[in-house]
């Protein structure tokens, strides 16, 4: 025995050729891999497909229920955007999708089976947000175009709609669907630093949903401060006529995407540094 | 080969590895021992980096585990907690983890025969039985056909056609030149798969040696006598650094003299022997003998009996 490994020892390491061929972890392997991951779990279907019917079956009840004119009707719901407002429930499936597409893996203990394959972590967090993103991006952004172009095809029916060209327009259908899919992000990223899913869906559901709302009982000063938070920079860009005060189209865009930035650098420190 | 250096763990005030500096070497399997919460599944989580060291290094095959490109070519992993999504299946599972390193459907779906999960190779992990789940994690264990295995509690939950397999399996992967670490509390499979015995209490390293050393150092041979003339035969034996125990009627337990040395002197005395046998320690002995004092968790049964 001793004998043996005296041997084997002297041989030094790698003395064994493996029998099965492997390439070296990189940046588009790791999304195959995330792309397997995604695509073989039932509930990533299941909530994705929520969020499109919700938002098709929501344009849609919005377009019936606004199609005659009538007096003392909120000009929110005659707006360009008032039938995109199935984005509300949509923010919450795609923002449990990504809290989920990341805490599952802490919850079942895949995490170890992840990292164990890429030990160096920060590919699994570039590679789940890209796959996270074209997945989301792809379903949500057609699905607000066709959503919009069949609800205003039943307005049509009854009286004048808007069209995709009218002013603006544009700008709150394709801001509806990038929206949806960088507040995904958002979740995701909760995921990573959060890592319990109940303790990650609970913060999503009080940055998105709570806040806001707490901003509003500090007057105007909160209000002021409630802009810049995730719901509200969104709000500049994927609603008509979104509530005052608030930032105009460019500048919530920017706002959002410094959310997702913050949240990426938070997240890819949490990783580097904790113990999975 | 794994090399680990002082190697010390901390959770908030408990010291859960103390410096710990070990060689598993390859071509032959090394056992990891020790009681419950003596640090064993926290090194192995170290050496896979899932856990920074407070102090102190590991290196497998040279270098930090997270620095080999291939890693799971380097390291197959099998850890004690499941580390599978529970809404996935089997296969899907190993294809995810084939991905990362470039390896196709074919060698998936060959480890999935190795291991005989063939058949439910499509159902939720999160339906498998303990002993499923545990083929399933040595099925992503083999898939790069690595140089190093570490492998948490293996035979936990497998049947004894499993038990047997992974035995010639993890021997044969070692003759090949390739390193085995292997933790289990089955004392009897340890023994004759580990060549060498590597033992942790309380974080701290207690033994490293050979299986065949460790058992003869931490317990002596016993040799076991019986003969109608038993009480005669003991005095005839007492001397300086023998023990005798009556365990038995006309039973005796003699330790610190051969078989040989107690026939010669009952001859010599005329007395009947009835039975003389040596009793070989096992590596059972040899672990209580030496976790006595460092067991974290031990069982209160005794205590509560006794107070009833």
């Amino acid at each position: 025995m001793s004998a043996a490994s005296a041997v084997e020892a002297t041989a030094g390491p790698s003395a064994v050729r493996s029998r099965v061929e492997s390439q070296p972890v990189t940046l588009p392997r790791a999304l195959r891999s995330e792309w397997i991951k995604f695509r073989s779990l039932r509930s990533s279907w299941a909530m994705l497909g929520a969020a499109v019917l919700g938002m098709l079956l929501i344009s849609l009840v919005v377009a019936y229920n606004t199609r005659h004119l009538t007096s003392g009707q909120d000009a929110n719901d005659l707006a360009s955007s008032a039938t995109l407002q199935g984005y509300y429930l949509g923010q919450l499936l795609i923002g449990a999708l990504g809290v989920l597409f990341v805490s599952s893996e802490f919850s079942t203990g895949m995490i170890r089976s992840t990292f164990a394959a890429v030990p160096k972590r920060i590919p699994v967090l570039w590679a789940k947000l890209a796959v996270f993103f074209a997945v989301t991006a792809a379903a949500m952004i057609p699905i607000s175009v066709i959503s919009f172009l069949l609800s205003q095809a039943v307005i049509g029916h009854y009286r004048t709609g808007f069209s995709l060209t009218d002013p603006g327009v544009w700008r709150i259908v394709l801001g509806t669907g990038l929206y949806l899919t960088l507040v995904g992000v958002i979740g995701g990223m909760i995921g990573w630093i959060v890592r319990s899913t109940p303790g990650s869906l609970v913060t999503y559901f009080g940055l998105v949903l709570v806040l806001p709302i707490f901003g509003e009982l500090f007057g105007s000063a909160g209000k002021h401060v409630a802009q810049f938070l995730p719901s509200q920079a969104g709000a500049s860009f994927t609603e008509a006529l979104p509530e005052s005060p608030h930032l105009a189209p460019g500048a919530g865009l920017v706002v959002l995407l410094a959310w997702v930035a913050a949240g990426i650098a938070i997240a890819a420190a949490s990783l580097r540094r904790r113990d999975a | 080969m794994i090399q680990a250096d002082s190697l010390t763990k901390r959770y908030g005030d408990k010291l859960a590895v103390d410096g710990l500096t070990f060689t598993v070497e390859p071509g032959i399997v090394t056992g990891f021992l020790g009681p419950n919460g003596a640090g064993k599944s926290t090194t192995m989580r170290m050496i896979l980096g899932l856990d920074t060291p407070t102090s102190g290094t590991v290196t497998v095959n040279g270098k930090p585990f997270a620095e080999h490109l291939r890693p799971l070519a380097e390291v197959g992993a099998l850890l004690e907690a499941r580390a599978v999504h529970t809404g996935r299946s089997a296969r899907n599972h190993l294809l995810a983890m084939a991905a990362t390193a470039g390896i196709g459907v074919k060698r998936v779906d060959e480890v999935i025969g190795m291991v005989g999960l063939a058949d439910v190779a499509g159902r939720r992990a999160g339906a498998f039985s303990l002993g499923m789940g545990q083929r399933l994690g040595i099925a992503s264990a083999l898939l790069a056909d690595p140089q190093t295995l570490i492998l948490d509690e293996p035979v936990n939950g497998l049947d004894p056609d499993g038990v047997r397999w992974i035995r010639n399996l993890l021997k044969g992967l070692a003759e090949e030149g390739r390193t085995v670490f292997l933790s289990s509390h089955l004392m009897s499979e340890m023994a004759v798969t580990a060549d060498h015995v590597i033992l942790v209490g309380q974080g701290r390293l207690l033994r490293d040696q050979s299986m065949a050393d460790f058992i003869a150092e931490a317990s002596s041979d016993v040799v076991r006598v019986r003969s109608p003339q038993a009480g005669q035969l003991a005095d005839l034996l007492l001397a300086s650094g023998v023990t005798v125990r009556n365990i038995a009627e006309q039973t005796l337990e003699v330790e610190g003299l051969t078989s040989d040395q107690i026939g010669v002197t009952a001859a010599g005395a005329s007395i009947t022997l009835l039975e003389l046998s040596t009793q070989t320690a096992s590596l059972e002995d040899a672990y209580m003998a030496l976790t006595e004092d460092s067991i974290d968790y031990r069982s209160t049964l005794e205590n509560t009996k006794d107070a009833a």
